[in-house]
């Protein structure tokens, strides 16, 4: 479990996240939904670590880690899974060698069983034989997949996801938040998804929080967004007169 | 306010350093990532360094020959002041400023590049100590590496110059010998390690810092790679100066 209390967070004038409080929970994919510039990003950095808030505390089950010490912080860390909106994977090494990483960074398995765990993580993520390909040889969605397999390959207890289905086709999009949610519900994850795809929101959003203005507008899972009186969900989910017309139908035919 | 910038990023360049100096995470990673960077700037650099001592050595060799025609200075001094200038100033300090620009532009723009791409907060995320990854291996490369090269550039430079004095038959292959076995001062050849090894620290330390704290677009990591030659240059050519005052 993941817990954000009370976090304050500004760049200069600009306050970017106002007295945020939210808990999320293992084994059920989390999503933090807004528009561009609502803070999204800056508060999945806070809750990874990446972003020191100004006020506030993140609580990693009982572990308070927005006061961690560097040290303590890098062990809590061999904890967490995160996978990039670019994906981050290193150009210069291949598939394997990527996914391979945190496995020679922090353990000291043999090769045959880090061989064993990376080919178990590329067939998790259905990419059984690119061990050998380069990240510029891959597809954009292969490289997600990748990002994914790489971001659990040290079994992970928090799995965090920025904008995972950016620049990706529906199709490929569904495909990684399939993958994301029965990886979270299989290993009991907490998994935290940063997105603003409706796709994903109406698919695989176990609880939703919505942030307007540096605030929680909303919180929710994907069946209570339908039904919604909430004015501010309503103007991000249904934004376009295609979904608004779509809703309505939905909601006429009960 | 030069002042207050200098001590802003001096103290974060410090607090860097620092970081990078803790046990690393796994002795194997690191050793491989450091024969990796000795191999990209050792073997990288040979060719080019090579070339300019050569012809720093004929240069010097050359110049210094207009200079004592005619005079009552003896031609063999000719092979004294090569081998000297090059072993005290020419070899640490122009193969320095040359790597500079090659292996010091390189590293702001490849670790900028990962700062960029966010490979740098991928690995802090899996918990790595970035700064000691991505720094101390250069560092320590470097400094096993440039000393050797320089070493190299000295020799090469005093080939340069017996090359461009006996063929061109402005001096005898023996005249040449003498000069260079003549007058020699073993404490020279500390002196050209010393500096070899300061100014390795100072490009590869400097340029890893204009890297490590880019932000911005490309323009910026066209800037860091830009500010990664200019301070090293700076610094090498001022740590040459006060090596100079303190060694003799």
């Amino acid at each position: 479990m993941i817990k954000a209390e009370n976090i304050f967070k500004s760049f200069g004038d600009k306050e970017v996240l106002k007295d945020i409080s939210a808990t999320f929970l293992p084994g059920q994919t989390n999503l933090i939904i807004g528009r561009s510039g609502a803070g999204k990003t800056v508060l999945l950095k806070i809750l990874v670590g990446l972003i020191q808030p100004d006020e506030g505390t993140v609580w990693y089950d009982e572990v308070d880690f927005s006061h961690l010490k560097k040290k303590d912080l890098r062990t809590v860390r061999m904890k967490v899974g995160m996978l990039f909106q670019g994906s981050a994977l290193f150009d210069s090494l291949t598939v394997e060698q990527n996914i391979r990483f945190p496995l020679d960074m922090f353990t000291n398995m043999t090769a045959k069983e880090k061989k064993d765990r990376v080919n178990y993580c590329l067939e998790r993520v259905s990419l059984e034989g690119a061990n050998s390909k380069y990240p510029s040889e891959i597809s954009g969605g292969m490289q997600k997949r990748v990002g994914i397999a790489r971001a659990i390959v040290l079994k992970p207890k928090y799995l965090f996801c920025d904008e995972p289905n950016s620049g990706l086709d529906p199709k490929t999009a569904i495909v990684i938040d399939e993958l994301i949610r029965s990886i979270t519900i299989e290993n009991d994850i907490t998994t935290i998804i940063n997105t603003h795809d409706m796709n994903s929101v109406m698919e695989i959003g176990d609880h939703i929080i919505l942030l307007y203005d540096g605030k929680i507008a909303w919180q929710g899972n994907k069946a209570e967004v339908l039904n919604t009186d909430n004015e501010i969900l309503e103007n991000f989910i249904f934004a376009s007169p295609f979904l608004q017309r779509l809703r309505s139908t939905a909601l006429n035919n009960g | 306010m030069f002042f207050k910038n200098f001590l802003y990023h001096f103290g974060r360049y410090v607090i860097m350093l620092r970081t990078a100096l803790s046990r690393p995470e796994s002795f194997n990673m690191y050793y491989r990532e450091t024969m990796r960077q000795m191999n990209d700037i050792g073997v990288g650099s040979l060719v080019i360094v090579a070339l300019i001592a050569i012809f720093i050595g004929a240069v010097t060799a050359v110049q210094f020959s207009y200079q004592v025609t005619g005079t009552l200075v003896p031609i063999y001094y000719i092979g004294y002041i090569v081998r000297d200038s090059t072993i005290i100033e020419l070899a640490p300090t122009i193969t320095c400023l040359v790597l500079a620009g090659k292996v010091g532009s390189n590293i702001a723009a490849e670790i900028g590049g990962m700062r960029q791409k966010e490979h740098i907060d991928a690995m802090e995320i899996m918990g790595v100590n970035t700064a000691a990854y991505l720094i101390m291996p250069k560092i320590i490369a470097a400094m096993i590496v440039i000393p050797i090269l320089v070493a190299l550039a000295a020799f090469v430079s005093i080939i340069g110059g017996y090359l461009a004095m006996v063929l061109s038959g402005a001096m005898s292959d023996a005249e040449y010998v003498q000069g260079v076995r003549s007058f020699f001062v073993e404490f020279n050849v500390v002196m050209m390690f010393v500096k070899a090894l300061v100014f390795s620290f100072l490009l590869t330390s400097v340029s890893a810092y204009q890297g490590y704290h880019v932000r911005g677009g490309s323009i910026e990591l066209g800037q860091a790679s830009t500010n990664a030659v200019v301070f090293s240059d700076i610094l090498i050519l001022l740590f040459d100066y006060l090596i100079a005052l303190l060694l003799t």
